[in-house]
């Protein structure tokens, strides 16, 4: 592992380390651009009407009075697109999603129509002019009625499909499973759901499409979180090639994968331009954004684990009803329909896994993979860290030490789980033990047993997770048949400054910041001198987008490969300089010198503006400092982590608080620990969200019931202890710099440790399982036997 | 972006003129405070006003004052201004209670008390807080002005018995000695609405209870009051099992709305447990330990 480090070795002055985010001087002083900023001359407003219904043929659609509104340019139907052939597109799960509905509605939100006008408001008012002509049919809003044999068809546009199932998927050995099961002391089995949430991102999505008629290119301005694949999209559904389209990802204000895919609206402002001539801006409201973009979760699973009576964990099988809406739109790598949820392991040593996935459709809106899931790992983790909670409760054994009895051994790195991934490395007792002493667990299950002997409920959970990032090599990854590979492109201006490319998009990671960082590593030069580019198709090289917390994992590790690459070219130049061997030539403190001795050589600006001089470069050696590649990771990377959180809980009201979180995280080497802790303190939030007060859920007609921030609650810092973080770093061996990637670790692993310790706090009542979200009502109600269930309305 | 349908727009500049505005439009006009209800409700379409008139500006409507043993709120009076009035925490320890947990500070800081009251949404905490108060309303006309008891303003959810040529001018709360009040409230999260909130006032002689309050909000009790608890309590001594049963009279003659922040049976048992809470609460700081 020290080897691969080694190339970054950096004399005294490293780049890395906790440094202010060049991005924040623009934002804190209220100075990023957002995609609702940009006003073009000419630029017209669309708003999108959307139906009423969960499940309605569209008899008729009637937009004669709206286009007589005097400041309406058009209105855009299903007739409209079905016209241009437009009027479903691909989704990234083999699927087709309408973009106008032309037979039916299949949720509600979905969109009907859009309107163009000269302003805002004049669209909005124009969409209560259109008359649509509804046949309501029965609506599918229960997963788990979805397959019987009298539920309604969701998809019936689809040749051959006579009822709601999209797919079986299966992984691990069930005969084994079997096996193992049959020689087990104990087994424990539990249904637990995984409620529908949504990510909400504080920015909703958006867009500024321009076609321009005379040069027929098409430029658009979105909330694009891989923006390469959306121009490749719309260069299919539009027929526009895709060298005349240009999209263009400003600051995001948020993303955790809801802006992954590419949305009807998109698709409406682009058409509405090619008809009109005009820029058309599309900016969702909250509501329609909680209503109709991709949703995440909706697991509804049953896990069964087995294990000897000393807590050896032998065996664990899960099955899985995954509601995934009216379409297929999970935006994941296209050969996985679940995901990456293949690593419900976790973190242990398992002689054998099995389960089976099983997807439906239901009246409700698409999406599934969103909401910094990492692929479905998040309900991976959940499903097994409750499960292992369970046996221990099953064992009455500690729930800590059951965990370090069964978690992989460092020595068994590299490790190929029972499903078939290969963990590249980990020390996770050390996280665990630390977890435990950043604590003083034992010094908290005293006190919990004084506070029980009182009849105060106090909870003590833990969770232990592994992540999975990087999706790749490209030969099993692709998302839209484009295999999942980062390009990186990297310039040295004469004066030694640099601007480097980035195929990925931050929507607020800070990739400004920590891109620079390893380029500045790499080549001893500033952090200040190296611009990062990105979210510009015409200025950045392809690769598909920051999301499943990969841009460190492929996209950092293309950016190091890209600065390495000039820093041997350079090397070429210095030896001409000096007139030596290029073999004679060492790499420390930012410069090329000759071995032996350190007084001969030169600096990476020295070199630079040497290149663009008169200088005559030796024959083959081509006088620039730029170098452009594409990384193909060779495995996924695994960060890992250890999570504990205490709870106190007011029996008669139901009441959660959160009283302390502590969470150690392995991400591998740390580029800049300060956007580490900012990206793991929001995933810790999120976990609180999703563990106390997030979810979606639908009455029986399938209507929406979390449409707005007052129905839809999000944490605040009220509902957030002072978090403790603690950290080991176990580099990736394969990484070029080791790092493992933290975008998503804290939401995968921290609503588990949640749950476990309201479940412990629960204990004496006997209280083994309630679902998410555990709100004062959930919770009083597991107490008294009689759980809420969370994806229906409360009756 | 949500965003109105059209509207014209006033600013009345003294109570006179924005009661001669309300009369001018004669019903298709609205009064504006803070706008924090009205506007959400405007940019959801679920209101649709011809014209707002904007009392932002009217003076006289504004300012907390003691006046004649009573305590004068004026209807302008924002959030944040109850919240952080020492001599209302003092008098009134419920009111502070309360502002504390009503929405989060942009929203106090904007949003007013004769808003508030007005909007007559059935979760709306400081309905319950003053009609546990007794607190009577200044109701203004073209004409007359009236004195309605808080506890006979409320008509229905998001109704009252304001006209529509009429405006709130203040809210009077009797000011009386030897009591306290407290308030308590169980939300989803800091700044959401009531699952549940009960607002108590006890006025004690020694141990025997001579007047109470019991204001509930988004637990279905009628005018958000809980009268038969209040009957039961009058009179008795303080004792565990007395407040125990005043909050059983309460959650009885409570009809919570079931919505996703909890089924009626939870609502309920929230109603019970809260109004024993505020009142031990009460008692204590009336200086009655129970
Ligand atoms: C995010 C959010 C969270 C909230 N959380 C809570 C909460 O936890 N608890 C709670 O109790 N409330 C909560 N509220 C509501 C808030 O307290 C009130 O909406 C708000 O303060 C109402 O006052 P306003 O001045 O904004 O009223 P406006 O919105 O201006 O008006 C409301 C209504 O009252 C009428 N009106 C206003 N003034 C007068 C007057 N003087 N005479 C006659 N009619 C009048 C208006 O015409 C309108 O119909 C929340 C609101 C928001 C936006």
């Amino acid at each position: 592992m020290s080897d691969t480090l080694e190339g970054t070795a950096h004399g005294n002055g490293s780049a890395y380390g906790s440094q202010p985010r060049k991005e924040d001087a623009r934002f804190v002083r209220g100075l990023g651009t957002f995609v609702d900023d940009l006003a073009l001359p000419g630029m017209l407003h669309g708003a999108v009407l959307r139906s009423p219904l969960a499940h309605a043929k569209v008899v008729s659609v009637d937009a004669s009075a709206a286009l007589a509104h005097p400041k309406v340019k058009a209105v855009i139907t299903g007739e409209t697109l079905a016209q241009r052939g437009m009027a479903w597109m691909p989704t990234p799960s083999h699927d087709t999603q309408a973009v106008l509905a032309t037979d039916k509605v299949r949720f509600q939100g979905q969109e009907v129509a859009f309107v163009v006008a000269e302003d805002r408001y004049a669209a909005r008012d124009a969409l209560e002019l259109i008359d649509v002509e509804y046949e309501p049919l029965p609506a599918v809003v229960d997963a788990r009625q979805a397959l019987s044999p009298d539920a309604p068809v969701v998809r019936d546009d689809r040749p051959g499909q006579e009822n709601n199932h999209i797919f079986d998927w299966e992984s691990g050995d069930a005969q084994r499973v079997a096996e193992v099961f049959a020689e087990a002391d104990v087994v424990v089995e539990q249904d637990m759901l995984y409620p529908r949430v949504h990510p909400a991102p504080l920015e909703t999505c958006g867009i500024v499409a321009d076609m321009d008629p005379v040069s027929e290119r098409l430029t658009v301005w979105s909330t694009a979180q891989a923006p390469h694949t959306h121009r490749s999209l719309y260069a299919q559904l539009t027929g526009i090639p895709e060298h005349r389209i240009r999209v263009i990802a400003k600051d995001i204000g948020g993303g955790f994968g809801n802006k992954v895919g590419v949305y009807p609206g998109y698709v409406c402002a682009i058409v509405a331009s090619m008809i009109t001539g005009c820029p058309v801006k599309w900016i969702e409201d909250r509501s329609e954004n909680l209503m109709s973009t991709a949703f995440a979760r909706d697991y509804h699973m049953r896990g069964e684990i087995a294990a000897r009576a000393d807590g050896t964990i032998l065996g664990l099988r899960v099955r899985v009803l995954a509601d995934h809406g009216a379409f297929n739109a999970t935006a994941q790598p296209s050969r996985f329909p679940a995901g990456f949820f293949g690593v419900f392991t976790g973190s242990y040593d398992l002689q054998a896994a099995h389960c089976a996935v099983t997807g439906v459709y239901t009246n409700k809106a698409p999406g599934g993979v969103a909401y910094s899931c990492s692929f479905r790992i998040t309900e991976a983790v959940y499903l097994v860290e409750r499960m292992v909670d369970l046996l221990a409760g099953e064992l009455d054994m500690d729930p800590a030490e059951l965990r370090m009895r069964n978690l992989l051994r460092p020595e068994q790195f590299p490790y190929d789980t029972a499903t078939g991934w290969r963990y590249d490395s980990g020390d996770y007792p050390r996280a665990l033990a630390k977890a435990l002493e950043l604590a003083k667990y034992d010094d908290l299950r005293a006190e919990q047993a004084a506070r029980r002997e009182r009849g105060e409920l106090m909870g003590i959970g833990l969770s232990f997770f592994t992540e999975a990032v990087g999706a790749g090599p490209r030969k099993y990854m692709d998302m839209f048949g484009f295999g999942m590979a980062d390009g990186a492109e990297l310039r040295i201006h004469p004066s030694g400054t640099a601007v480097v490319r980035l195929s990925c998009m931050s929507q607020g990671q800070g990739h400004e910041t920590t891109f620079a960082q390893l380029v500045a590593q790499e080549l001893g030069i500033g952090v200040d001198a190296v611009d990062v580019v990105q979210g510009d198709t015409d200025h950045t090289p392809f690769g598909v987008g920051t999301y499943g917390s990969r841009s460190i994992a492929v996209s950092g590790a293309a950016v190091v490969t890209v600065a390495r690459q000039v820093r041997e070219r350079a090397r070429l130049i210095a030896a001409a300089m000096l007139e030596v061997s290029p073999d004679d030539l060492e790499w420390g403190d930012g410069r090329w010198f000759v071995r032996g001795d350190e007084e001969l050589g030169y600096t990476l600006a020295e070199i630079a503006r040497v290149a663009h001089s008169s200088f005559e470069p030796p024959e083959g050696v081509d006088a620039h400092l730029n170098a452009v590649t594409v990384y193909n990771p060779p495995n996924l990377t695994f960060p890992f982590g250890a999570y504990l959180c205490v709870v106190d809980v007011d029996p008669d009201t139901g009441q959660v608080k959160v009283r302390r979180f502590v969470a150690v995280d392995d991400c591998g080497v740390r580029i800049n620990p300060m956007i580490v802790d900012g990206q793991i303190h929001r995933g810790l939030a999120d976990g609180i969200g999703m563990a106390l007060m997030e979810q979606i859920a639908f009455d029986a007609d399938g209507n929406h019931l979390g449409g707005s921030f007052m129905d839809y609650l999000l944490p605040t810092a009220l509902e957030c202890p002072s978090w403790e973080l603690g950290q080991t770093v176990t580099p990736s061996p394969h990484h070029p710099v080791g790092a493992k990637g933290i975008g998503e670790a804290a939401t995968v692993g921290s609503p588990a440790a949640v749950v476990n310790a309201v479940m412990d706090a629960l204990r004496p009542y006997g209280v083994r399982h309630a679902d998410m979200p555990l709100t004062p009502a959930a919770v009083w109600r597991a107490i008294q036997g009689r759980p809420l269930r969370s994806d229906v309305a409360i009756t | 972006m949500q965003v109105p349908a059209q509207f014209e727009y006033e600013r009345a500049t003294s109570i006179a003129h924005a009661v001669q505005l309300l009369g001018k439009y004669n019903g298709a006009g609205r009064l504006i405070a803070g706008g924090h209800s009205l506007i959400p409700m405007m940019k959801l379409r679920l209101a649709r006003p011809e014209v707002l008139i904007d009392i932002n500006e009217v003076a006289e409507l504004g300012g907390i004052s003691r006046v004649d043993g009573e305590l004068r709120v004026g209807a302008l009076v924002r959030h944040t201004e109850l919240l952080d009035d020492d001599e209302v925490a003092q008098l009134f320890p419920i009111l502070r209670d309360a502002e504390k947990v009503i929405a989060d500070p942009i929203v106090r800081n904007r949003g007013t008390v004769g808003g508030s009251v007005c909007q007559a949404d059935p979760s709306e905490d400081l309905s319950a807080a003053f009609s546990a108060l007794r607190a009577y309303a200044v109701v203004q006309g073209a004409e007359t002005q009236r004195i309605v008891p808080l506890r006979d303003f409320f008509v229905g959810p998001y109704e009252t018995v304001v006209g529509p040529g009429e405006l709130l001018v203040e809210l009077r709360v009797p000011v009386r000695t030897g009591g306290s009040s407290a308030f308590l409230k169980v939300s989803r999260r800091a700044g959401d609405w009531a699952v549940g909130a009960v607002g108590a006032a006890v006025w004690l002689d020694g141990d025997v209870i001579t007047e109470v309050g019991i204001g509930l909000s988004a637990l279905g009790a009628r005018n958000f009051v809980a009268v038969e608890a209040e009957d039961f309590l009058r009179g008795r001594s303080v004792s565990a099992d007395v407040l125990g049963e005043a909050g059983r009279i309460a959650a009885e003659h409570c009809d919570p709305p079931v919505d996703q922040r909890g089924p009626a049976d939870y609502k309920r048992h929230l109603a019970a447990t809260l109004v024993t809470r505020a009142l031990q609460l009460a008692c204590r700081r009336a200086g009655r330990e129970v």
